[in-house]
């Protein structure tokens, strides 16, 4: 199978759906239309099946293991980290980190390389529309170091300000971490002009992926981030699941994150040296089934074909935006020019959680409330917004019922 | 009058308010109108100290304590919240705190409110109850406080 094959196919959308068992279920007596991917995406058969098979056919601790067991169990779990490697294009395998989710990897960057970079008086840049995984690390490193915390302003389109940004940039930023797609809004941020600008003043940047590796082709190397941050749960793999990308020589010459088996090399009393990457920041039994699991979920991915996928999500989003934008006080927060699949929205006089109730009863699965987003609702003078968020699986037939359901909410609420 | 029945008969009564239904939708309507027809809050009652925790929506809950019975008033920026809110002030508004302490409250479970809300939603109608007993509770402390002071 090769991973760089990017044939253009049109999509057969329901062969797709019927590779998603879930999709064929019942919410409150009705079909079932799943539109949180942006929370977390279905998982297909292959993944389950993956899964299901570690366990039923080779599951053994890793790395130890002098057993069959054990070396097949291994190299499907440093398979998983090639996948890993060649889907963001790394440079090196051992780049590749397995965390536990996109917040332990964002954590692993502050306590580990924070904790030894970050002095009295430096100041760390994030930006409104962070999620709160990438806020309160940093708030809770900057209070610890006496650092400053800057944050970059959004627009009323959801977008960054740019040229605000490059001034709060100087010599004393050291970090930039900076989200990539926001899940709230959809914005795709301009990361490659931010790491650039981060550089030029000495800055390092962290780039939180976790909403854009699903939908976005992510090559590390070309993007200079220096850390990339995101989970395989919200692209087709297991929940449990996190990557941390972070460039060689920082992740040489930062400290553990935590201490335990697989990360030494020798323990003694005296002196414990640590185990080489990418093994120094995986202490303890990794999360095996799971990650061998993720290899399957990515080859989904090559196999679906990202741009395909992409298209799909794209017309999506723009059937789903055209009849939203028809209903009478119906008011899209986040209009971003450069979006994901993802549109969130509030209604005059409803409040999202009411919205939420009634589409549930309705069968259709949205996200309402403040996304894990407090500051960037703040600055929509909003306490939250319904959410709906679009993956390849989708239809227009589900938007279309998504419509009228909302409609009919609309209707009894007023 | 409703303060003459007890709490289990106003719970019978909302059991067989909802027997009436034959879908969701309906139950739904029920509740959303009764949301709509819930007295206004004493504004002394909207500040953050009467806000209700563990709601997606912002609870305000007030309460008052008079010839020894619990009277409560309730808000919300959230209609359907706002209905299950009156549905529980007409069950326990009204009564000695003895009464809303010991409350069985199953009309919940039996009308099927809480498996059909999901989990996060059905923990904030959890914490609704939760606070109404807290403050029957407060009340009934003060007043054995008091009886041992006279």
């Amino acid at each position: 199978m090769s991973a760089t094959s990017t044939i253009e196919k049109k999509l057969d959308i329901a062969a797709i759906r019927d590779c998603f068992p879930i999709l064929q279920r019942e919410v409150k007596g009705k079909p079932l239309i799943y539109f949180d991917n942006a929370a977390t995406s279905q998982k297909p058969q292959v993944v389950i099946d993956a899964l299901a098979n570690y366990y039923e056919d080779f599951n053994a601790n890793i790395h130890r293991g002098i057993h069959s067991l054990a070396e097949e169990a291994t190299a499907a779990f440093e398979d998983t980290r090639d996948a890993v490697q060649a889907f963001i294009h790394a440079g090196f395998r051992e780049e590749i980190i397995f965390t536990k989710g996109t917040t332990e990897s964002i954590n692993l960057v502050a306590y580990t390389w924070g904790t030894k970079n970050i002095h009295a008086g430096d100041e760390i840049i994030i930006s409104t529309m962070e999620h709160h995984s990438n806020i309160v690390p940093w708030q809770i490193l900057c209070e610890e170091k006496n650092a400053l915390l800057k944050i970059i302003a959004v627009n009323d389109e959801g977008e960054l300000d740019i040229e605000a940004y490059k001034k709060l940039l100087c010599d004393k930023t050291k970090l930039v971490s900076i989200v990539h797609v926001s899940n709230a809004l959809g914005t795709i941020n301009p990361v490659e002009e931010i790491i650039e600008s981060a550089h030029e003043v000495g800055a390092i940047v962290l780039v939180d992926g976790a909403q854009s590796a699903v939908h976005l082709d992510i090559n590390v190397q070309e993007m200079n981030c220096d850390f990339f941050a995101f989970s395989m749960h919200k692209l087709f793999g297991p929940t449990g699941v996190g990557i941390l990308y972070g460039k060689k020589d920082l992740l040489e010459n930062m400290p553990p994150f935590q201490g335990g088996g697989e990360m030494i090399k020798e323990v003694r009393f005296e002196k414990t040296t640590y185990a080489a990457l990418p093994y120094k920041f995986e202490a303890g039994t990794p999360n095996i089934g799971d990650v061998i699991a993720c290899k399957t979920a990515l080859d989904f991915v090559h196999e679906t074909g990202k741009e395909n996928i992409r298209q799909q999500e794209n017309e999506l989003l723009k059937y789903a935006t055209t009849e939203l934008n028809k209903i009478d006080g119906l008011r899209i927060i986040g209009t971003a020019k450069n979006k994901v699949s993802v549109v969130s929205f509030v209604i005059d006089k409803i409040h999202p959680q009411d919205i939420g109730i009634l589409l549930d009863n309705a069968g259709v699965a949205v996200r309402t409330g403040h996304h894990c987003t407090q500051p960037l609702m703040d600055r929509f003078g909003i306490p939250g917004t319904v959410r709906a968020s679009f993956s390849v699986y989708n239809t227009k037939e589900e938007i279309d019922a998504f419509i009228i359901a909302l409609k009919k909410a609309v209707k009894m609420l007023l | 009058m409703s303060e003459e029945k007890t709490i289990l008969e106003i719970e019978n009564e909302i059991i067989e308010d909802f027997s009436l239904f034959d879908s969701w939708d309906e139950k739904y309507e029920y509740i959303i109108e009764l949301g709509k027809k819930l007295s206004p809050l004493n504004p002394i009652y909207r500040t953050d100290a009467h806000k209700v925790k563990g709601c997606q929506s912002t609870v305000w809950l007030g309460s008052e304590y008079r010839n020894g019975k619990v009277f409560f008033e309730a808000d919300s920026d959230a209609i359907i919240v706002k209905g299950l809110i009156s549905m529980l002030i007409r069950i326990l508004s009204g009564h000695t705190p003895d009464e809303i302490i010991n409350a069985p409250l199953d009309c919940i479970k039996v009308i099927g409110m809480s498996s059909h809300l999901a989990q996060t939603r059905a923990n904030g109608l959890l914490a609704m109850v939760k606070q109404m007993k807290n403050d029957a509770l407060a009340y009934k402390l003060k007043n054995e406080m008091n009886v041992q002071h006279s």
